[in-house]
């Protein structure tokens, strides 16, 4: 049996022995097991760099780690080696096998396989030297990349579960709900809402039982955030499941993942099974008298099960369909209990938040948005991956500075911020600041962080078609608004962008906007049109341009749009 | 529930695996107590069977005390589960925005020349199941293709081809 951990200096001593345990090493290399990474054939770096350096008779001062992802999905596989914080990108076994004769055995960094800057048209070996590294300020990503994700040892040598122990053995509940009122934190799955006035509300209310929910359903078209966080660091959101259970007085959490990420699934999995051994799940944790375990609950397919009332429905075994709030989660929730649903972003947030304190995570951000928020850019920028900003920093700072703006000497039109429910932003206003009021202003969103870059090739009419596209498809069919006014809309698009657009139709899509937008059930139909809107606020011309003249400026409509692809995609799966 | 409705479930059902519906009875004796294990029972039964025909989920309904009618509402809510059987691979061309931007939508005309399928259908050889996912959070490796379990990072039409190949010629197990 595993020991239990029970108190501070147990914690303390667990980090020590792991701290002294790595300086032995000569060199550690963290080799990067994100999704990217992953699919990029890291398995192969990881395994030569064993085999190599043991050839080369330095396999016992060498320690090999395979981390979460370090956000620079673009050119991996990567690996970061310490000391001196070198960074190796874009690797082959024949590249690993010169870094381990040249660098690991000979001590000479080997710079042509360094991480390379276009801008500035050189290698820049150290991490700490890189433009993408530099500007970040990571919180929610803490130990993502930058230590074992399996090893629940990693995690208390980077501190972990030090906030857990601080809060169960110190803090009364209330102070805990009081730490995370005092940081400003929001929701950081989309919808924005205050976290610390959730957890109280969820604190005060009455009942027998109470839940705590982790929303891991990251179904946002572009977003993968969530699941970094997931894969290379799942100790965090245990450690937030722990630290919400305690504060609002649960003895459940449920961590609701998405089946299309069957790796966060494992590793989560995993997570649970080492803390449970540790004691650090199930009876008396830290000697408190509190008890508290998790379930792990896989979704199946749908994009609505994000939203909370679905997912809820979802836990209890049924179709995963919104019902009307109120009566909200923490009055009546799963299984007719109080209950309080977080973003996994958010949990992970928590563990810093309770040990370092609330006003240390208000001191980022701006004055009404507080903290840092993770961003996951794709599209047509040069640095895909994923990247942890104090919120407030300039949308231009984030695609422009730190991931290198767009490639291929294209001329950059316009950004998709919050996915579906988001809207897009141009040149304009690329140096607004990225908090939650600036953008809604702008008929964007933060939402849950996307960021799809989008060159001159992109047209914004078929873009917004392909947007309706998804949530007609994702409608679950409940309420009226939505399930009709989303397919209207879509023929709107579809005949605009088949070259058949009417005199007026422009008119009918904001009114069927407006429409949609006021009467649906939930969140999915309430945002639906915001794809819409904004590109016709934005991009008027060129829906007049497809209607009168027949012209797409980008070349993408008229000829290639794929009728079929689509429409049958979602429920041809289920036959 | 009684003993009696599951064997009738049982004897009902001529032609199926009986060995994997055993199976499956004791997973389903494992959760029938506990609210709302519904769809963890699906996941479970898919994982053995491969899918989910009517047959099985009327024995699961009759296990777990539940409709038919309730379990086929869940089955067919969730474009997860399967009711037909699937080919050995399968095949998910990515469709999220990302993908999308990047020449997804080519990719999905490659492979309906290629194998001569429509999404959500499967070869006559049972050799691959083609599917389109809204978002595999790959975004950064766009446009990505997966196979199975294995994620193909920023795919074109020649890379698809070759990647199919080795499937097909079982270079790949599955």
């Amino acid at each position: 049996m595993a020991e239990q951990i029970k108190t501070f200096k147990q914690l303390e001593d667990i980090k020590k022995a792991y701290l002294a345990a790595q300086e032995k090493y000569d060199y550690i290399v963290y080799v990067c097991g994100g999704a990217g990474c992953v699919a990029a054939k890291c398995d192969v770096i990881r395994k030569t760099l064993i085999d190599e350096t043991q050839k080369a008779g330095i396999g016992d001062t060498v320690s090999v780690v395979q981390t979460g992802c370090m956000g620079t999905c673009a050119v991996g596989p990567v690996m970061l080696v310490t000391p001196g914080n070198i960074f190796y990108t874009e690797l082959t076994a024949d590249k690993v096998k010169k870094i381990v004769t040249g660098h690991l055995a000979g001590g000479k960094v080997v710079e042509e396989y360094t991480y390379y800057d276009a801008a500035l048209d050189k290698h820049v070996p150290k991490m700490d030297d890189i433009d993408f590294f530099k500007k970040q300020v990571k919180i929610a990503l803490r130990n993502c990349g930058a230590m074992a994700y399996n090893d629940i040892a990693a995690y208390i040598a980077r501190d972990g579960y030090q906030a857990a122990c601080k809060a169960l053995t110190e803090l009364s509940p209330q102070k805990v709900v009081d730490e995370v009122m005092a940081s400003g934190l929001r929701g950081r799955g989309g919808a924005g809402f205050p976290t610390g006035i959730k957890w109280q509300a969820a604190h005060d209310s009455k009942g027998d039982r109470k839940y705590m929910v982790c929303n891991a359903d990251e179904g946002d078209p572009g977003a993968f955030m969530d699941r970094a966080i997931l894969d290379g660091d799942p100790h965090s959101v245990v450690e937030g499941m722990l630290l919400g259970g305690y504060a609002i007085g649960a003895d459940t959490g449920y961590i609701y993942i998405r089946a299309e990420y069957p790796v966060a699934v494992e590793r989560i999995g995993d997570a649970i099974d080492q803390a449970r051994a540790h004691g650090l799940l199930g009876k008396d944790i830290f000697g408190s008298g509190f008890d508290y375990d998790l379930e792990i609950r896989i979704g199946a397919g749908v994009y609505v099960c994000g939203e909370e009332t679905a997912l809820m429905a979802s836990i209890e075994g049924n179709r995963g369909e919104p019902r009307q709030k109120p009566p909200l989660p923490f009055q009546k929730g799963l299984f007719g209990c109080p209950t309080n649903i977080n973003n996994v972003e958010t949990l992970a947030n928590i563990p810093a938040i309770v040990k370092n304190g609330g006003k240390w995570y208000a001191q980022y951000g701006t004055e009404k948005s507080k903290g840092t928020k993770v961003f996951a850019l794709a599209g047509d920028v040069v640095m895909t991956g994923i990247v942890e900003v104090p919120i407030g920093t300039p949308m231009r700072e984030i695609i422009f500075n730190i991931c290198g703006g767009v490639p291929d000497g294209k001329k950059f039109k316009a950004v998709q911020s919050g996915g579906p429910s988001g809207g897009v932003i141009t040149d304009l206003d690329l140096d607004v600041p990225t908090d939650y009021q600036s953008l809604q202003q702008l008929g964007a969103i933060v939402g849950s962080g996307i960021l799809i870059v989008m060159n001159e090739d992109t047209c914004m009419v078929d873009s917004a078609r392909y947007f309706m596209e998804f949530i007609r498809e994702e409608s679950c069919g409940k309420c009226n608004a939505c399930r009709l006014g989303t397919k209207r809309m879509l023929e709107i698009l579809e005949r605009i962008v088949d070259g058949e657009g009417e005199e007026g139709d422009v008119e009918l899509l904001e009114e069927l906007c407006e429409v949609v937008a006021e009467t649906s059930l939930c969140g999915l139909g309430q945002t639906a049109p915001n794809a819409v809107m904004s590109t016709i606020r934005y991009f008027r011309d060129e829906y007049d341009e497809h209607i009168r003249d027949g012209i797409c400026r980008a070349g993408v409509c008229f000829t290639q749009r794929d009728k079929k692809a689509y429409p049958q995609r979602l429920r041809g799966r289920v036959l | 529930m009684d003993g009696k409705t599951v064997t009738a479930a049982k004897n009902g059902c001529e032609g199926c695996n009986q060995e994997a519906f055993d199976e499956i009875g004791n997973i389903i004796d494992l959760y029938k107590d506990k609210e709302g294990s519904l769809i963890q029972v699906l996941h479970r039964a898919q994982g053995i069977y491969g899918y989910l025909p009517l047959e099985l989920q009327s024995y699961i309904a009759d296990g777990l005390g539940l409709s038919l009618s309730e379990v086929s509402g869940v089955v067919t809510f969730y474009p997860f589960f399967k009711t037909k059987p699937q080919g050995k691979h399968t095949i998910s061309i990515c469709m999220g925005t990302a993908c999308y931007v990047r020449g997804g939508k080519k990719l999905v005309e490659t492979i309906r020349d290629l194998l001569g399928i429509e999404v959500g259908e499967t070869t006559e050889d049972g050799m691959f199941t083609f599917v389109v996912e809204r978002c595999i959070g790959a975004c950064g490796l766009a446009p990505a293709v997966m196979v199975d379990d294995t994620v193909y990072r920023q795919v074109d039409e020649e890379m698809l081809k070759a990647i199919i190949e080795k499937y097909r010629k079982g270079e790949v197990s599955a």
